[in-house]
């Protein structure tokens, strides 16, 4: 044979060679920074790290810092509504696209491009958009409605729902675009055979494709709620967290103790339990689907 | 009713018929519905951009009157120009022109650098048995998900020690560290989709690692290259959280610089200047979308359905 023993061996250590920046990258950053966060959550670390070991002293001050119990509710209810309003709206927009409408891609177009525009540039626009004296309050109000309300964006109650809007506008697009290739891979002749069945189409639509979009849903979901957790450019630039600290979220929290409250022992706390969140809400959805390709015999 | 009409045309047998008859638009009530329902979205979501560019064009005096809808009266580019080159961000007032190069800077060796090592990465997965790569491969696709918050600042310590902290050589290394994930994820379903007796053809012809990868993968990939090119450059341009912080204060990206110039003004803010800088931030991006098209779209549902 031409190829020899030796010969394909050296074949391999290329490989190796190749494969050993993903190799540093992985043991490097993926891992070794998440064990040295952990490690720091666990010292009394201010400014710089220090090898000390004081149990869980941080994550108790964490929990007794007020600023992060308000970040964890504004982001669990951020999170709600965020998901649900992407889904609920992404799925409409998908199946009224899906009805052979003219002009279908203009359509698409416009309700993805607000995906293609940075986390800040929206947050800014809707800023100003939002703002009270001069933006859609005031407009109403000259337009003859001198009653009209809508300064949720300097209430603290209110605020965090315009996080919400701003996002959802930002987002549904790609719900829309997952959903609407999802409902691409459905067959149509189900659809025929429900019509001369009397099926009416909002049912077919109920019964036969919802349960067919299940992964689609389910990709979207893990999309969106990784982006929840992340969620950081979008408060910096419409509300830095205010008023007061009415919109704070767990990443700005982060970031702030990391760089400009020098409090690197509590960060790492924080971040840590973020990252826990993370885990809690993948395991699951990766388990679900192993199971569901075991089943459906993939390797 | 639809239901009812559509009931009552005989279904036709020959497909080609069929596509006519779906083709031919039905004004019944429930189809006008749908199209209202469609344009007041479309409304919705093109409502921001209309009000970001009306605004960038008119002068502080009308801003002032608090018609965030009309047209602008005395339309003017002057916004535009202060934005471009005389806004100040930071410590310095030569505009967001500097962030647009900066990011130019940042964007076009990280999405080279992302790609190359995606693909690599992705060939190697695919055609070649190395062990423990699945399990690497593996913890990569967990890393994509894990929140930057957690790997910052052990990142900053480490880039510091070795001086690339605050450079554009430490920011580029980060956004490709970042892009891998996906990139390796995007090129190794592509590769999936490959003939293996392809490969195992190349490969009795004499060809090696890096012989096969650099004249038949890589040049049979230009299709996912071009949707990698695309997502790259979009999020990279779009980034705001690592230019912040590994940038470093001579390369601060555009998003950041646009933060700067709008947040952090003191006196009378210039709602015009503040909503031109932002249309110049996303000029960009959205000319990539708009140019793109299907191609965005597809990058959205690689990166989506992870295989």
């Amino acid at each position: 044979m031409a190829s020899s023993q030796p010969a394909r061996k050296k074949r391999a250590a290329a490989a190796q060679l190749a494969l050993l920046p993903m190799a540093i990258t992985v043991l490097g950053v993926y891992i070794g920074t998440v064990l040295w966060s952990v490690r720091i959550s666990f010292s009394s670390s201010k400014i710089f790290p220090k090898n000390d070991f004081v149990g869980f002293s941080q994550y108790e001050r964490l929990f007794a810092t007020e600023r992060w119990t308000v970040s964890l509710h504004n982001i669990a209810i951020f999170g709600v509504l965020f998901i649900l309003a992407c889904m609920v709206l992404g799925f409409f927009l998908a199946v009224f696209l899906d009805q052979h409408v003219r002009g279908e891609n203009v359509l698409r177009t416009i309700f993805l491009y607000p995906y293609a525009m940075s986390f800040v540039a929206t947050g800014l626009v809707w800023q100003w958009m939002l703002n009270p004296g001069l933006g859609i309050q005031a407009a109403v109000r000259n337009l003859g409605f001198p009653e009209f309300q809508f300064d949720w964006i300097v209430n603290q109650d209110k605020v965090i729902y315009t996080l919400v809007v701003a996002a959802v506008w930002q987002a549904s697009g790609l719900v829309m675009a997952v959903l609407l290739a999802g409902l691409r891979g459905i067959d149509e002749s189900l659809w025929n055979a429900a019509r001369i069945d009397g099926v009416p189409r909002w049912r077919y639509y109920l019964s036969v494709v919802l349960p067919q979009l299940g992964p689609a849903f389910g990709t979207s979901f893990v999309l969106l709620a990784v982006g929840v957790v992340k969620v950081y450019d979008v408060v910096v630039a419409m509300t830095l967290g205010g008023p007061g600290n009415a919109s704070e979220v767990p990443a700005k929290f982060i970031m702030d103790n990391l760089f400009t409250r020098a409090n690197v022992g509590l960060a790492s706390a924080a971040s840590t339990v973020m990252l826990l969140t993370v885990l809690a809400l993948l395991v699951p959805w990766w388990y679900a689907r192993s199971v569901q390709s075991r089943k459906l015999g993939h390797s | 009713m639809s239901a009812v009409v559509e009931r009552i045309t005989p279904p036709v047998a020959a497909p080609v018929q069929r596509k006519a008859a779906r083709r031919k638009s039905h004004f019944t009530p429930a189809r006008l519905g749908l199209y209202a329902l469609l344009v007041s979205s479309a409304a919705f979501f093109l409502l921001p951009l209309y009000v970001m560019l009306v605004t960038s064009l008119k002068p502080m005096e009308e801003i002032r009157l608090g018609q965030l809808f009309a047209l602008p009266l005395n339309a003017t580019f002057e916004p535009w120009v202060q934005a471009w080159s005389l806004a100040c961000t930071g410590l310095e007032c030569r505009g967001i022109q500097v962030g647009f190069w900066n990011s130019v800077w940042i964007v076009v060796p990280s999405t080279i650098a992302s790609i190359f090592f995606g693909a690599l990465n992705g060939y190697a997965l695919s055609f070649w048995r190395v062990r423990g790569a699945g399990w690497l491969f593996g913890v990569l696709m967990f890393g994509a998900f894990v929140p930057y918050q957690v790997m910052i600042y052990p990142l900053v310590r480490t880039l510091a020690t070795v001086n690339l902290f605050g450079t554009l050589g430490g920011i580029v290394l980060i956004h490709t560290v970042f892009g891998m994930p996906v990139m390796t994820l995007l090129f190794r379903n592509y590769y999936a989709g490959v003939p293996i007796e392809l490969f195992k053809a190349a490969r009795i012809d004499g060809g090696g690692f890096w012989r096969i990868f650099f004249q038949l993968m890589l040049p049979m990939s230009l299709p996912i290259i071009a949707v990698a090119v695309i997502m790259q450059v979009t999020n990279i341009w779009n980034d705001f959280l690592l230019g912040l912080v590994f940038a470093g204060r001579d390369n601060l990206p555009m998003t950041v610089q646009l933060n700067n110039v709008i947040n952090t003004t003191t006196g009378e803010r210039l709602y015009n200047v503040n909503m031109a800088a932002t249309m110049l931030t996303s000029a960009l991006p959205l000319a990539v979308y708009l140019i793109s098209g299907r191609w965005f779209l597809r990058g959205i549902t690689a990166g989506a359905v992870k295989g």
